[in-house]
């Protein structure tokens, strides 16, 4: 079983975590504009890395913060997490 | 190679079974072939086996990096069914159904098809409606469905908790009573075996590290064991598609997940069915040697490591207790993993891809095994043919740019909630 | 020979003081504390204790420990009886009661042992070949050889006893208590660390119990005295998993007729380390002839073992077969303590030993056979030629009750491998060994291949081959619980099974509850013969976990019965349970499914309800569904980007409706929003969503749009909820003590308020789910059961009753709203719905993009509508599947599905709700509704989905 070491929370077992996937999978930011390939890239379309991957989780029974992991996915070996880049500061419209 | 029979099991008896021949050829590899299939699991040498047969394509080699049958073909929890909702999943899935009923004979290699059942339950009465609605959908599309009250999964399934104290109660349950298990590898071996009588090179230890192409499409294969040319290209390597596609230049809807599955000791006949609990994900049945297998929900998180971790297995035995308190005492015995092709929508891909020549057979998700037959079926039509067959023609990799999905669950674009 | 001739009168590990009594097949004997029942059997002479897997054979003890093939007996009796358990390892306890397995009518006659006689018909994988004709005869087959396998008989009744689940976590753990794992212990221990060690056994010291050895003794006394070490005894490291986390199981209750008062019987414990020191040993490999499986032949350690810990002689005269010098010491212990040794066959040519003066020394010999029926009474020798796999010249017998076989060790890689870690063929020594250390894993002693400690000197040697024999027939086992043998292995090979797997897989090498432990590298031998390859390059199986088989009911723990899952309870649940409810499982809660009256059938009960909220007043426990508190400046602009619909517009005391979709745009949830204040708004999502939408909402926050200022919390537990509903239930608030104005012009449909009710705080919606006058009441989560007595009360003469989810059901149904799940299925966009007027021109929300998708486009795509029996009486089939006509052919088109269908009380029909092709622009069209489950097939006409008060005037009363 999984040992995330989350930032907020310190080492939590897998269990308290709940998986997000790709942590490189970018939602356009203008989805509107996108044609269906993009859009259906970004829905569908993962490279499934073999080797260190990116990849979010949530900590659902801690601080429900998303964070993002670097995993190793033959070896499960957890080299990094982290929270997520800071928001920008902003109105947000 | 001599024809099994029952006069020949007793001939090679009496002279000390010295006189077998080995199953399947163990030839170098040819320069070029008419068709390559890469993945020597059930689904790969299936697929040679009906080129070979109904398609008349003799010159055709299965690729193998490891052993015949030593992916998921070898590590899943071998049950055969097809109770499925939507109409393209269940037309293809009872296409296989029907093969499994004649496979024994046809590979003339007996794969153990054991039509015990495969029983759903139900623990609420909207679970049971929805059941009531598969099982008219299957019904209509020619697939063997009873519904249950408890009364009947009493008498099925003796030793079952039916008492109204259990956490979640049985209410009823949907009964495939043609489905069932079948022994793994010897459907690799009965296919193997088959397709090699019918001239199909299979190479074992012979891993593709590239696959090449021109601007007409594929042209050959990079192996460790040298190039090897041709122009038609099947991929059958489920757990690994995205890596070999990805050789090609071809992303794809899939990720890689790990599931898990385990034996019990074995014991004396206890559970003659094959029973799916409602409340949680469990699978349970016994096989003939014994052993109580079991699985359960994939590991949920991107995986290649053919191995998994606790909380899974310690779910699956609450479920079974849920199910069984009397195998409390029961032991495990062995637990392993698989790497799946979990697909965007839970639903398989058979078809073309866009490289021509290149053709792909993955994202088999839980359900591989059961679809041996039908998978190599509809995809040795599509790489003889360049055509899809009608059973696969929804399984198209395109129906992910379409948003034509094949959602059986519902679950949405997150592989690991299917 | 006298019962009991077996034990010395002196020595062992064994309390001669607490003699003990148990039984074994209905027999009694006795043995004393400290005993396993192995060793008591073994010192009661009772050597026939099993039967083989597939032929039957008669077996009897052959090793000491996890590693035994042979000896597996039914232990205890009725509800704690348990099959395939190791006499090895069952500690002795007063009472204790056994039986052997896999035999009828009884152990010593078994008539399934006759199967022998038709073996050369049943080799490996026979059944591949055969019982395929004629096919219909599968099935009987099939039955007789289910029949035929499995070992013991699995428990019946319930398991009386308790599980539990630990967790631990330490610096360094010790995987195996013998002279390594000690060392291990001890130097860690030193040196400050939190130190846990685990053995399989009751006591430490591994394979030197027994030996005297004083600085083991002095070890494990230093060990116990130090505050940082924690011993776990009868403890097995069974796993390996991420992270450092191993899987232990600790039998704290097996040793003992039933787990002391308070304890429970197993305790697995979860313990995860930042090193793990594997110290696990090795053990011995049996050497591979001609009938090498009868009761009486033994490894040599085990023999030893059972002389110096139990002071128990294996037997009177033995033959000692090796391939090492291991076994020369072990025979000067046996012949020192009373063991005739009629001879030592030595493999191996050129071996000069002269420390046993007296005994026949036999270099270059092997045993090839050996003769007795249920027990040994003797073997034949002869000389080896060739490689070692062929004889040469007159065979020879040699009398004895009792043959030792030394073949070398394999170290307990098992873990090692499990970690990944990548095995390396060592040729000095004929074993796998670690090729080098993993992450947190250091391999020490045996298990590292050093076989330096004096139980092991002298192991390094070959193993032995298999024997060709040209009397074929007879049987070499290689798995002996398997009954795989050498020929089994050749014929593998011979039919093209060549990869290591192969070869498991087609005869079941190694796939017994052993694992193979005594067969693994003697298959691989044999294998690397039959290949005429070097044993490096024929490979090795994967070693799976669990090391030794974990009880399920350990691993499930205390998550049984209703543990299973937690339950959740609304504040009102007491009320419910108290007013006779029939509950349904909703996710994890229970919910009322209606309130029947004596004598009530349950449609009786819900038709009464649905009618006392269409005709007079009626409450209904909502506290199930989520609530989310959405506060900040940025709250409006995510609810706009969440929702189809807009949130802008929405007044400070309103509620709104609305509807979320996934991003590939099908309907993810739907509820009501109220708006709070300015910058705070309450969400509800539906029950099953409640922890999902949460999620939802959290990633777009926190991962899509970092820059939107919002607070999210869920509040579900906070409040308990109360919908009232019906035309009379403005009236009964009214009726109440309360600062709210229920009045219509105070209080508009979908308007909110604050107050107090009863001396309650409360909040109060006005919304409706029924399409009646309805008010939801949500107050502090403690206040719920006052509330839900308050609004029940019967003073007030509105003879209110409650509702539960059938008649909440039938209400909606009668108002055409989808519900997630029987409608929206994950499968469906708002256009499905007929909500193509919710979505919001003006904005950009979640799925809005994927609503453009050609496959998502309305054309042909399942609308929801209504449906009515074309004879105005007859029910719709739930489930029902739509055709076009009464006469479905093969593989008809469907026209849709029915979703829900239920009895309405209000229009005294049936009526449902469907899923039908551009069913919107079908009303009116006649359909057919197939059951072919039940046999039913009614014609039915597509209707609009509102059955009840199409223009909404009802709940804006």
């Amino acid at each position: 079983m999984l040992l995330i070491h989350c930032p907020h929370c310190g080492p939590r077992a897998q269990t308290e975590f709940s998986y997000g996937g790709d942590a490189n999978v970018a939602r356009p930011p203008a989805p509107e504009e996108t044609d269906d390939r993009t859009w259906t890239d970004y829905l569908y379309l993962r490279d499934n890395a073999k080797g260190s991957h990116a990849e979010l989780w949530q900590h659902i029974f801690g601080c429900r913060r998303w964070l993002r992991l670097h995993r190793d996915v033959v070896s499960h070996e957890i080299t990094s997490c982290s929270d997520l880049p800071r928001p920008r500061t902003g109105n947000g419209s | 190679m001599s024809r099994y029979s029952f006069a020949s099991l007793v001939r090679h008896g009496v002279m000390g079974h010295r006189g077998w021949k080995p199953v399947w050829r163990d030839p170098e590899p040819k320069s070029s072939y008419d068709a390559i299939i890469v993945g020597g699991g059930g689904h790969g040498l299936a697929s040679a086996y009906y080129l070979a047969k109904n398609h008349h394509l003799n010159n055709v080699a299965v690729l193998e990096k490891g052993w015949l049958g030593g992916g998921n073909t070898g590590r899943n929890t071998t049950i055969v069914r097809s109770n499925y909702l939507l109409d393209a999943n269940a037309r293809f899935y009872e296409h296989g159904m029907k093969l499994w009923e004649g496979l024994s004979r046809d590979l003339n290699f007996n794969v153990m098809f054991s039509q015990r059942g495969v029983l759903n339950l139900a623990h609420s009465k909207g679970q049971l409606e929805t059941f009531r609605r598969r099982g008219n959908a299957m019904r209509l599309n020619g697939i063997d469905a009873e519904l249950l009250n408890r009364g009947d999964v009493a008498a099925l399934v003796p030793g079952m908790d039916l008492s109204g104290n259990a956490r979640f109660p049985i209410e009823g349950g949907l009964l495939q009573p043609r489905g069932g298990t079948a022994r793994h590898d010897a459907v690799a071996w009965g296919y193997a075996r088959a397709a090699d009588r019918r001239g199909v090179d299979i190479i074992q230890n012979c891993e593709v590290t590239g696959i090449r192409r021109d601007r007409t499409g594929v042209t050959g294969v990079e192996t460790s064991r040298g190039f090897i040319a041709s122009k038609r290209i099947g991929l059958a390597v489920a757990g690994h598609s995205t890596q070999l596609a990805a050789m090609a230049g071809v992303r794809l809807p899939i990720e890689s997940h790990v599931l898990q599955a385990m034996v019990s000791e074995p014991v004396k006949p206890v559970l003659d069915t094959v029973v799916t609990f409602g409340a949680a994900h469990l699978y349970v049945s016994q096989s003939d040697k014994g052993e109580l297998v079991m699985g359960g929900d994939i590991d949920g998180y991107n995986s290649f490591a053919q191995r998994g971790n606790l909380p899974v297995i310690e779910h699956v035995a609450a479920c079974l207790l849920a199910l069984f308190p009397q195998f409390s005492r029961l032991r495990i015995l062995r637990t392993w993993g698989g790497i799946m092709d979990m697909t965007m929508d839970g639903s398989p891909i058979i078809g073309t891809t866009p490289v021509p020549g290149l053709f792909l057979n993955g994202g088999w998700c839980y359900g591989g095994f059961k679809a041996t037959p039908a998978s190599g079926w509809v995809f040795a039509h599509t790489m003889a043919t360049g055509q899809p067959h009608s059973l696969n023609a929804d399984l198209n990799l395109d129906r992910f740019r379409q948003g034509r999905v094949l959602d059986e669950k519902g679950a949405g674009p997150y592989p690991w909630a299917h | 020979m006298s019962l009991g001739s077996f034990r010395l009168d002196s020595g062992g590990l064994i309390d001669r003081g607490r003699k003990i009594s148990f039984t074994f097949d209905d027999r009694i004997y006795h043995g004393y504390h400290g005993d396993t029942l192995a060793s008591a059997l073994l010192a009661n002479g009772v050597r026939l204790v099993g039967r083989s897997f597939k032929y039957h054979r008669p077996r009897g003890i052959y090793g000491l420990g996890s590693e035994e093939p042979n000896a597996l007996v039914r232990l205890r009796q009725g509800a704690r009886a348990e099959p395939n358990i190791r006499a090895t390892q069952i500690e002795l306890y007063d009472g204790l009661v056994a039986h052997s397995q896999n035999n009828w009518p009884s152990l010593r006659w078994d008539i399934s042992s006759t199967l022998g006689l038709f073996s050369r018909f049943l080799p490996a994988g026979f059944y591949y070949k055969t019982f395929m004709w004629p096919g219909k005869f599968w099935p009987y087959y099939e039955n007789f050889i289910r029949h035929m396998a499995g070992m013991g008989r699995s428990p019946e009744a319930p398991d009386p006893d308790r599980y539990e689940k630990r967790h631990g976590n330490c610096d360094v753990l010790i995987i195996g208590g013998g002279p390594a794992g000690l060392a291990a212990a001890l130097s860690a221990a030193k040196g400050g660390a939190l130190v846990w060690l685990a053995d399989e056994g009751a006591r430490l010291g591994g394979r030197c119990l027994g030996d005297g050895n004083e600085t083991v003794r002095e070890t494990i006394a230093t060990l116990a005295s130090l505050e940082n070490v924690t011993v776990l005894r009868r403890t097995t490291v069974f796993g390996k998993y991420d992270d450092h986390l191993y899987g232990l199981l600790e039998h704290t209750g097996d040793h003992l007729a039933s787990p002391a008062r308070g304890m429970p019987r197993q305790r697995l414990w979860h313990l995860r380390t930042k090193q793990a020191v594997l110290a696990s040993g090795a053990i011995e490999r049996p050497l591979v002839f001609a009938n090498n499986d009868r009761p009486g032949v033994m490894l040599t350690t085990a023999v030893l073992h059972y002389l110096r810990a139990y002071a128990v002689r294996s037997g009177k005269r033995a033959v000692i077969n090796t391939s090492n010098d291991s076994a020369y010491r072990a025979a000067q212990i046996l012949a020192a303590h009373g063991i005739e040794i009629a001879a030592i066959v030595d493999h191996r040519p050129g071996t000069k030993r002269r420390d046993m003066p007296g005994v026949e020394i036999l270099p270059g010999h092997a045993v090839i056979d050996t003769s007795g029926g249920r027990d040994l009474t003797g073997v034949t020798i002869a000389r080896l030629a060739g490689n070692g796999d062929t004889v040469r010249g007159s065979e020879r017998r040699l009398d004895c009750d009792l043959l030792c076989l030394s073949g070398g060790f394999t170290p307990c890689v098992h873990l090692y491998s499990q970690a990944g870690g990548k095995l390396t063929y060592r040729q000095d020594i004929q074993s796998l060994v670690p090729q080098s250390d993993v992450p947190g894993m250091l391999v020490v002693g045996a298990a590292a291949g050093e076989f330096g400690g004096d139980e092991f000197a002298g192991g390094e040697a070959a193993m032995g081959r298999p024997i060709s024999l040209s009397k074929s027939r007879r049987k070499q086992f290689i798995d002996l619980q398997n009954d795989v043998t050498a020929a089994d292995v050749e014929l593998a090979a011979r039919e093209g099974y060549r990869s290591v797997e192969h070869v498991k897989r087609y005869t079941t090498l190694g796939m017994g509850t052993d694992q193979g432990k005594t067969s693994n590298l003697n298959g691989i031998a044999a294998l690397a013969s039959a290949l005429d390859k070097p044993l490096a390059d024929v490979g090795i199986t994967t070693y799976r976990p669990p090391y030794t088989p974990v009880t399920i009911g350990a691993l499930a723990g205390r998550e049984i019965g209703v543990f299973l899952a937690p339950t959740r309870r609304t504040p009102m649940q007491d009320c419910h349970e108290k007013a006779g409810a029939v509950f349904t499982p909703a996710g994890l809660w229970q919910r009322p499914h209606y309130y029947p009256r004596p004598g009530e059938t349950a449609t009786d009960a819900v038709n009464r309800e649905v009618l006392a909220v269409r005709r007079n007043v009626a409450v209904v426990d909502v506290s199930t569904l989520g609530r989310i508190d959405l506060h900040g400046p940025d709250v409006v602009e995510f609810l706009d980007r969440i929702y189809i619909n807009g949130f802008n517009t929405l007044a400070v005391g309103m509620c709104r409706y609305g509807v979320m979709l996934r991003d590939d745009g099908m309907i993810f949830d739907d509820g009501t929003v109220a708006r709070m204040s300015e910058t705070q708004f309450i969400m509800t999502t539906t029950t099953a969503n409640a922890g999902p939408v949460m999620a939802h909402l959290e990633y777009y926050l926190q991962v899509v749009w970092p820059e939107l200022r919002v607070h999210l919390t869920s509040i579900t537990d906070q409040w308990a909820v109360a919908a009232v509903a019906g035309p009379r239930s403005r009236d009964l608030l009214d009726s109440l003590d309360s600062s709210i104005a229920f009045a219509s012009q105070a209080m508009p449909h979908m308007a909110w308020r604050a107050g107090h009710i009863g001396g309650i705080p409360a909040q109060v919606f006005r919304i409706s789910f029924s399409g009646e006058l309805a008010y939801e009441i949500a107050v502090p989560a403690d206040h719920g059961h006052a509330l839900w007595e308050l609004l029940l009360a019967t003073g007030g003469g509105f003879d209110v009753i409650p509702y539960g989810t059938e008649a909440l059901t039938t209400l909606r149904t009668e108002k055409g709203h989808f519900v997630m799940g029987p409608e929206a299925d994950g499968r469906a966009t708002p256009g499905d719905m007929g909500l193509r007027a919710m979505l919001s021109a003006k904005k950009d929300f979640v799925g809005r993009r994927s609503l453009r998708l050609p496959g998502l486009a309305p054309a042909g795509r399942l609308n929801l509508v209504g449906l009515i029996p074309v004879d105005g009486g007859s029910s719709i089939p739930a489930g029902g599947i739509l055709l076009q006509s009464q006469v479905a052919g093969p593989l008809p088109d469907k026209a849709g599905h029915v979703t829900t269908s239920v009895f309405s009380a209000s229009l005294d029909k049936p009526i449902a709700l469907a899923m039908v092709r551009d069913g919107r622009q079908r009303l009116g069209e006649e359909l057919w509704a197939h059951s072919p489950l039940d046999g039913r097939i009614i014609a039915v006409t597509i209707t609009d989905p509102v059955f009840i008060d199409p223009k909404g005037e009802r709940l804006r009363a």
